[in-house]
């Protein structure tokens, strides 16, 4: 025994906080490479106040610019099988699940919320980015059939902000499988006539593009956000040759006629407001 | 049995027993030569065994490239066996045909249905004809109007899968891959015909489940489904595109993993040697499974074939409580 070995480490729990970029920092815009301040940065949406490039935006602080006051309610995550296939390739997939947790500390790489937006209940659901891609497993697909569950339980609108690689490959077919459910989640929502407003941010590919986030009433997406099927590298490996300007990018899917508007994310708000208001034929009187 | 198969790799000792009985057989076709029957039969025991053993026991990955074999039954040997006055039906009304997906109304036994099959192509000017059996969205946006149509007129609906996957490539981006995928997905839920999936060869991703929102899914016994291919799977989580065995094991994409994750409702048993060496046997088997699911779903009222499609993919995946 050593008492240099042997002493218990004290328990202090790291203050948890909720900031991206510390206050006294600055930092890079990856399209303009400007500096820019990071307090100047949160306060502008993560819109890089010189060009405009729209810089990814967490859950939290999605759900906090949407909702009125920024004040909102999570849905519980649904509980559902961890690591069905047991899947393990370089390194096994609930280390994997472990250090996305630890690195977010989200559950999964979808959360939803309820709360008001313009005096209205509705549930927002968000696709996080940073955990494991914003992959679509059984977790999430399940998450977005309960926020459907709950919109169509309390008649509230459903509005998905999506940002993903697509499906989770370490899940196999049981990933393959959530396209369906989300797709099947939504068509019960529209069943019961109550609005679905998908927000496509970057990035928006493969298996969730090809299922729940193409199937909006309406499809909005953020400037400059690449929305696609199959992936770029794919694409030019396949055709061996040079991919268009601006190809796979909003303003692409826009000209081709997949998507019905691109919005700002200073906007956004008082737009999808706006929109269920229109939907659901609710006048407003403009302030 | 086909006279002249295509050999895969781990077939080797097959393709050396039957070479030999070959050799045999062309000796005794010369009259000099001495009698090898009994030669023979003794080695076409030996290949029936080999077959078996090897057939019992497929690996994932062996299993991928049965799935691929390119002798395997194709969708146009389904149909042309199973289905009589079959009447194809081109075209998205939108923007072209793409025969990667071949649709149609004809009699099945007698019953009126709609075909919707994914075809590969047997030869170089077939399988240009029918891009290699990866639809583009216009093949998507048909195979969503034939079940309409099918929808419309109470008519079920047979899907027969075999697809590597979707068409990547900047038409289909440019006509909206995803869109068409998603719909031809939704389309499935809004049916109220029967609506069976036969999985014959590769299952594709979301190029395969587009056609697969149904009743009942079948599989053939060494077809495969799976999200991503072993290739595509090997070269992003591995590094190493050649890693295709170690992925084929972990995306558990056999017929028998799909049956225990509960998607699969029944496996169409393939004789040994695989769907490539018994064609007419198989399209028999597959017909008989087909019928039955049919007959099973014809006795649903309406809105139970929707209700029974919704509980079924509400269910798969989720926790038993």
């Amino acid at each position: 025994m050593n008492w240099l070995l042997d002493y218990v480490r004290p328990k202090l729990s790291v203050a948890k906080t909720d900031k991206d970029v510390p206050d006294n920092l600055w930092d890079k815009c990856p399209q303009c490479e400007a500096m820019v301040y990071g307090q100047e940065l949160a306060k502008n949406l993560y819109v890089c106040p010189h060009c405009g490039y729209h810089l990814y935006l967490r859950p939290r602080k999605r759900l906090k610019m949407l909702f009125d006051n920024a004040e909102y309610t999570y849905l519980e995550t649904p509980v559902v099988k961890e690591d069905p296939l047991q899947f393990k390739d370089t390194k096994d997939y609930r280390s994997k699940l472990k250090s996305a947790r630890e690195k977010t500390k989200f559950d999964e790489a979808f959360v939803a919320a309820y709360g008001q937006m313009g005096g209205r209940g509705v549930v927002v659901g968000v696709m996080n980015f940073n955990f494991i891609g914003g992959s679509m497993g059984v977790g999430v697909g399940e998450g977005i059939v309960k926020a459907a569950e709950f919109a169509i339980e309390h008649n509230m609108p459903l509005i998905l902000v999506t940002a993903s690689g697509g499906a989770r490959m370490q899940e196999g077919i049981l990933s393959l499988m959530q396209m369906a459910r989300t797709t099947l989640a939504i068509k019960l929502l529209k069943d019961k006539h109550l609005p679905y407003i998908v927000v496509l941010t970057n990035p928006t590919t493969g298996g969730v593009s090809a299922s729940f986030a193409m199937l909006g009433d309406i499809t909005i997406a953020e400037p400059d956000a690449l929305i696609a099927f199959a992936g770029a590298r794919v694409i030019k490996e396949t055709i061996k040759a040079d991919l268009p300007a601006g190809f796979q990018r909003a303003e692409y899917l826009k000209k081709h006629g997949m998507v019905d508007m691109i919005i700002s994310r200073k906007e956004l708000r008082d737009k999808l407001i706006c929109l269920m208001n229109l939907l659901t034929n609710t006048f407003v009187k403009g302030e | 049995m086909a006279d002249k198969i295509m050999y895969l790799d781990f077939e080797e000792p097959i393709y050396k027993l039957d070479n030999k009985i070959q050799e045999l057989k062309a000796c005794c076709d010369d009259k000099l030569a001495k009698d090898f029957n009994k030669e023979i039969a003794d080695l076409e025991r030996k290949t029936q065994k080999l077959l078996a053993e090897t057939y019992s026991n497929l690996t994932p990955w062996q299993k991928v490239c049965v799935a691929r074999h390119a002798e395997r039954p194709h969708s146009i040997d389904y149909i042309n066996a199973l289905v009589d006055n079959f009447m194809p039906i081109a075209g998205d009304k939108n923007f072209g045909d793409d025969e990667a997906i071949i649709g149609g109304l004809g009699f099945f036994r007698g019953q009126s249905v709609m075909i919707i099959a994914q075809e590969k192509g047997s030869d170089l000017e077939s399988r240009l004809r029918h891009g290699f059996g990866m639809p583009k969205p216009e093949g998507y946006r048909k195979a969503k109007r034939l079940m309409d149509l099918a929808n419309r007129f109470n008519i079920p609906i047979i899907a027969l899968i075999d697809t590597a996957g979707a068409f990547p490539g900047i038409e289909g981006e440019e006509r909206g891959q995803a869109e068409a995928i998603a719909s031809c997905i939704m389309e499935g839920f809004l049916l109220n015909v029967p609506y069976i999936s036969l999985v014959i060869g590769e299952g594709g991703s979301g190029g395969a489940i587009a056609l697969a929102t149904a009743n009942r899914i079948l599989m053939l016994e060494h077809s495969i489904y799976s999200v991503i291919s072993p290739e595509g799977c090997a070269s992003i989580l591995w590094r190493d595109g050649t890693e295709v065995k170690k992925a084929a094991n972990a995306l558990k994409l056999t017929a028998q993993d799909l049956y225990h994750f509960g998607i699969v409702d029944e496996i169409i048993s393939e004789p040994f040697g695989g769907a490539h060496r018994f064609k007419d046997e198989i399209i028999k088997r597959a017909g008989d499974v087909l019928w039955k699911h049919l007959q099973e779903l014809l006795k649903l009222a309406p809105e139970e074939l929707n209700k029974d499609r919704e509980t079924k993919f509400l269910a798969i995946s989720r926790l038993n409580k």
